[in-house]
């Protein structure tokens, strides 16, 4: 089955146990370049999750909002069909996962990802691609992801992907303040890791012009035609290649001797 | 015989520039090495491809693109007027690949990995098929090659170069026909990312397209440059056939272009005025209308001025172009602020120079140019430079 996250953006006060949760299980330092709390929280590689404040409009009231922001573990991963060497993959349980040992440290996945989250040990002789797990190795063991345990304002809910969806549903349909929206449901082809808000999503920083179809799925059908545009085009050419040395030696044959010019 | 057997090199004041730019930028490439891609780049989170990726090698791949397309006008469809730039071409998109091969591993982070992909098979990725393709082509290329050196030394090997090269040549215009077009579908990915004048489905088929065209353009610009530097008499009619190539493939590219845009609804964007825009009009004005304007008036085409202006245009709009899917396109969506450190100029500006001077030195000690016609001078007091040109045997 495969499992997701919830975020009832609602809910999030913003205290970030979650992100000191997945520094410590995680083993991530503090850095000073980039911080992980506030208004400039962004992504690096030793913050895998930072909850960004937001300050925004709700009707005429100026509210304040706290985002989680980490991988969102899609269904159909760009960065696992952009990784030319398997070094991310896609496991059973949901997670997106990265193999430091296969990456040969190309840097297609940052660039394929839709949301921008793969990031860079910049600063090492041999970096890594730095990412959000999902802690796969606690959902193996069937526990839930280091942030969710620690949420102390229930804005995380681990569950199955599909059931997570029904709950958020119910939620965004029974309480009118919500946006008519789950974000993740349908984006890059859905995530496992679903939004919901009470405030437009783009007004929170969200990317929503992301197209509904899996991102594989575009380069895949371009991929599947090398087979058949390799083989008649070999085929053309060996042709082509045959045909005209026959015309040049029929040709020579015929000034008889008097060759290469 | 056609060559002789002793090596040379005269040095020249250029060639001891080249000579100390090479080291120069072989000594930065050691420091990148071995401290990795933070210290040595203004590569960032938000700009995880710079110079080395978009220059070195995208464009330097559709740069290199002469050898294939000439191979297949020469070799494969059997013109036999454009035979004399044959080796020439093929040699720069030789010497062209070997860079993109550095210019490669200088990029990759992880690069005791390298090999990764030929047992980690992830197929599914664009990268993984230029990655197999650039690689094999390197290895056919020289392959390739290896006729054109056994003229001189290993020469018992010769005949079985001879043999082979049917094959090789057929399989040497294969794979660049696929991995030029997937180096344009490595953008395809970036869907919603890439600005809507260069995102498009059809990506692969203009990097197709853009690297067949721009062969003619880099023959003629190096044909030009070598005839100058070598002293030999260029041969204007086999250029203006040539580039009249490129034209009817550029016209094809224009029309497609527009049909795209205007399919696609975004061809309000060219006039916006905006840096994409302007960025999307000189590439294409520059690029591709003044150089096919060029190529289709007689006057003009027969000129050395109009062919150089050609070769010059194409080339640049080539560069342009792939600048502009690499950075240009990319700017609004990824935001922060990427510009190539000194280390990664100097690197880049050290692989052309050892470039520049490895074909110096195959045109001087091998069979790649045509003789001159004009032949006056007995060889041994041709002044130095002059000796390079040495007869041309089919
Ligand atoms: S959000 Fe980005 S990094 Fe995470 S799985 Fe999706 S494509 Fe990969
Ligand atoms: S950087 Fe590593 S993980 Fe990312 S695509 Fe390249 S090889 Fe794969």
């Amino acid at each position: 089955m495969s499992k997701g996250v919830l975020v009832d953006l609602t809910k999030c006060v913003g205290c970030g146990s979650c992100m000191v949760a997945c520094k410590m299980w995680n083993k991530l330092q503090y850095t000073r370049t980039a911080s992980d709390k506030g208004g400039e929280a962004s992504l690096d590689a030793e913050n895998w999750t930072v909850v960004n404040k937001v300050e925004t409009k709700k009707g005429n009231e100026s509210v304040w909002r706290f985002v989680k922001n980490q991988c969102l573990h899609c269904e159909e991963p760009a960065c696992a069909s952009a990784c030319f060497s398997k070094a991310i993959k896609k496991t059973k349980d949901g997670p997106v996962v990265y193999d430091a040992n296969l990456c040969v440290g190309c840097r297609y996945c940052m660039l394929a990802c839709p949301f921008n989250i793969p990031k860079y040990e910049w600063d090492k002789t041999f970096p890594q691609v730095r990412k959000c797990q999902m802690c796969s190795d606690r959902l193996h063991a069937g526990e839930s992801p280091a942030c969710v345990g620690v949420c102390p304002a229930g804005a995380l809910t681990y569950g199955d992907r599909h059931n997570l969806l029904s709950q958020a549903r119910e939620k965004i349909n029974s309480d009118s303040s919500y946006i008519k929206h789950i974000y993740g449901e349908k984006e890059a082809g859905g995530t496992a890791w679903l939004y919901i808000s009470d405030v437009p999503f783009e007004a929170l920083g969200f990317r929503t012009n992301i197209t509904t179809r899996p991102l594989p799925q575009y380069t895949e059908s371009i991929l599947s035609l090398t087979p058949a545009v390799g083989l008649g085009w070999g085929a053309l050419l060996t042709g082509m290649y045959v045909y005209n040395r026959r015309r040049n030696e029929i040709a020579r044959e015929n000034k008889s001797g008097k060759d290469n010019g | 015989m056609a060559t002789s057997d002793k090596w040379r090199f005269p040095m020249t004041p250029t060639r001891y520039v080249l000579l100390v730019l090479g080291a120069l930028g072989m000594l930065l490439m050691v420091y990148r090495l071995v401290f990795g891609l933070g210290s040595a780049t203004n590569l960032n989170n938000e700009w995880p491809w710079g110079l080395w990726i978009g220059f070195d090698v995208l464009t330097g791949v559709a740069l290199a693109g002469g050898g294939y397309s000439t191979a297949l006008l020469v070799h494969i469809m059997g013109i036999k007027k454009f035979s004399p730039i044959a080796r020439s071409a093929m040699l720069t998109s030789l010497i062209g690949y070997l860079l993109v091969m550095a210019g490669l591993f200088m990029d990759i982070g992880r690069w005791f990995n390298f090999w990764r992909p030929f047992v980690s098979w992830g197929y599914h990725s664009v990268l993984f098929e230029v990655f197999w393709c650039i690689s094999l082509y390197t290895m056919i290329q020289l392959l390739e090659f290896g006729e054109v050196a056994t003229e001189k030394v290993q020469k018992r090997w010769h005949g079985i170069f001879k043999k082979i090269m049917p094959v090789l040549l057929i399989i040497g215009v294969l794979l660049p026909t696929l991995h030029q077009s997937s180096l344009g579908s490595l953008y395809v990915i970036e869907v919603g990312k890439l600005y809507p004048l260069w995102w498009s489905m059809l990506l692969p088929v203009f990097f197709l397209m853009s690297s067949f065209f721009v062969g003619p353009a880099m023959v003629t610009v190096e044909t030009m440059l070598a005839g100058r530097a070598h002293g030999h008499k260029v041969d204007l009619g086999v250029l203006q056939s040539l580039i009249k190539v490129s034209g009817y493939m550029m016209l094809v590219y224009l029309v497609m272009k527009v049909v795209d845009l205007v399919y696609r609804g975004a061809a309000g964007l060219v006039f916006q005025g905006n840096l994409e825009g302007n960025m999307f009009l000189l590439e294409m004005v520059a690029g591709i209308i003044i150089p096919i304007i060029i190529c289709f008036s007689p006057k003009l085409r027969a000129s050395k001025g109009g062919l150089v202006t050609f070769g010059v245009l194409v080339v640049a709009g080539v560069i342009i172009n792939r600048m502009n899917v690499v950075f240009t396109g990319m700017s609004g969506f990824m935001g922060g602020f990427y510009f190539p450190s000194v280390i990664e100029w100097l690197v880049s500006i050290g692989l052309i120079a050892i470039g520049v001077l490895g074909y110096l030195f195959v045109v001087e000690n091998f069979n790649i140019l045509p003789k001159h016609r004009h032949g006056r001078a007995t060889d041994s007091n041709v002044p130095a430079e002059d000796k390079g040109a040495v007869k041309y045997s089919v």
